[in-house]
């Protein structure tokens, strides 16, 4: 077994940026000098952030010790790092909720889920019958890498407490 | 081998039409209200014959309480499954292994409810027990996982009932409700008048249950209480839709791994090995050193389980 330290691993950073000439090379420079190794740079310019900055997104690979220097050396830059992470929803688990969806507040059942896993990733409801009768979601839940069973439980809990039916895929995030 | 069946249902009266064919005499037979029992043979056609025009009781002139003090080397245990103390058949089977007879069942409520109690009767006996006939009907579950070892089993789990892979299948294919398929495959004699059994998914967890107690090498007995059980009732059109629109689709599956039981509606790729349609089930063994196998075949049926009884039959010889 390898020193997990000195595991290469890849990160997502995401870092606002001030609209001016010059500003993303200075953002980048010290992902290099800390020995980080560029994979690809998402540089949203049409886009503005609530603080009226530029979103950039940065795919790296380092081993955790540098990416943490990486960061530091970025705060250190006055470079304005928003969230600095492993690739953070890295696997996908879809399920099928069933019962009184809309009579339990679907948005209430999404935002617990929201809040436990962090994203839905998409959502399908069918109810043919009309609300009053049972109806069905499929749910596409992203997920952190090794978690799909953690967010399966979380769905669990909060169809429990609804009185919904959860239908789970059989291999979590494989290919049974 | 001289045959003793017990149970002359479907199953039953398969078995002793087909017992000649695989060399075999039937020297007693008996249903709940009379038996026939003749040492040289039962005139097996003459007796279903009675059974079938005349009724129950009507099958021989035997008391059926005499036919486990016939002459006969195995008895075959077919009679109707019952939870819980799995009477009358653990009585059956206890009467046969005390006269150093073998044992051979279709009947699964003995080896899903007391599992510890009938191994425990065989090992004081010269009989043996086969039950192959127990799970998935034709398919040779149990005497793969006998020759390649329980030890090198990982996990199983697969499609054990006919009636709810049928009308989940119908569901998806057609677009119909529940209530709609169930009453069709009554019509087709696939679902029983009284489905439960199946559909709540009593009949999958107790094959699964069995399946772990073979895995677990009587290290641990399980129950149908030890199973987690969920069926397909309230399974809607709308979902299997949904399952569908996603290159999925919804299976009654039985699992057993980590030492879990657990049996209900699971999401399966539509193009699986595992999504079988119709009646047909179909077991994956997970292999510590062969990867997966699948099994898959008529889980059901008159011949189809008496096929599996007489394997058992011809192992013991």
């Amino acid at each position: 077994m390898s020193d997990p330290q000195d595991e290469v691993r890849a990160y997502t950073v995401r870092l606002e940026l001030v609209d001016e000439p010059g500003e993303l090379l200075r953002a980048l420079s010290p992902i290099a000098e800390h020995g980080g190794n560029l994979l690809s740079i998402y540089h949203e310019r049409g886009n503005l952030t609530p603080r009226g900055h530029i979103p950039v997104e940065v795919d790296l690979e380092a081993t955790p010790d540098r990416f943490d220097g990486i960061v530091e050396a970025l705060r250190d830059a006055g470079v304005n790092v928003i969230e600095a992470g492993q690739e953070r929803y890295s696997e996908e688990v879809t399920v099928l909720l069933v019962g009184h969806l809309v009579d339990t507040d679907l948005s209430d059942t999404l935002s617990q889920l929201r809040a436990e896993n962090g994203a839905v990733a998409d959502l399908s409801l069918s109810a043919p019958e009309g609300v009053g009768e049972p109806s069905s979601a499929r749910l596409r839940l992203q997920t952190e890498q090794g978690a799909v069973n953690d967010t399966l439980a979380a769905v669990r809990s909060v169809a429990e407490e609804k009185d919904l039916r959860v239908v789970e895929p059989l291999a979590p995030g494989g290919d049974a | 081998m001289d045959l003793a069946i017990m149970g002359t249902g479907t199953v039953g009266s398969s078995v002793a039409e087909l017992a000649s064919e695989y060399g075999h005499t039937v020297t007693a037979m008996a249903n709940v209200e009379s038996g026939a029992i003749d040492a040289d043979g039962v005139d097996v056609a003459a007796a279903l014959d009675r059974q079938r025009t005349d009724g129950m009781a009507h099958l021989g002139d035997a008391d059926p309480d005499d036919l486990l003090a016939a002459e006969y080397d195995a008895l075959i245990e077919v009679t109707p499954v019952t939870l819980g103390d799995a009477q009358p058949g653990f009585n059956h089977i206890e009467a046969a292994l005390q006269q150093d007879n073998h044992v051979v069942l279709a009947n699964k409520g003995p080896m899903a409810e007391r599992y510890a109690d009938v191994r425990a009767l065989e090992r004081q006996s010269e009989g043996s027990v086969r039950f192959e006939a127990t799970v998935a009907g034709a398919i040779p579950v149990l005497s793969t996982i006998e020759d390649y070892g329980p030890g090198t089993m990982t996990a199983v789990r697969g499609i054990l009932n006919g009636t709810a892979n049928f009308i989940l299948s119908r569901m998806a294919a057609e677009g119909l409700d529940y209530e709609h398929v169930l009453a069709e495959a009554q019509d087709l004699g696939v679902a029983e008048t009284d489905p439960s059994f199946d559909v709540e998914g009593t009949d999958a967890a107790l094959k699964c249950v069995i399946l772990a107690n073979v895995l677990a090498q009587g290290d641990r007995e399980y129950t149908l209480a030890d199973a987690t059980v969920e069926g397909i009732k309230d399974v809607p059109g709308s979902a299997l839709e949904l399952a569908r629109e996603d290159g999925r689709t919804i299976r009654l599956i039985g699992e057993v791994a980590d030492g879990e039981v657990r049996v209900g509606p699971r999401l399966v790729p539509e193009h699986s090995e595992l999504a079988v349609t119709g009646t047909t089930n179909i077991v994956q063994l997970e292999t510590e050193n062969a990867g997966r196998l699948n099994l898959s075949g008529r889980g059901a049926g008159g011949p189809e389980t008496a096929t599996a009884i007489l394997s058992d039959v011809g192992r013991l010889e």
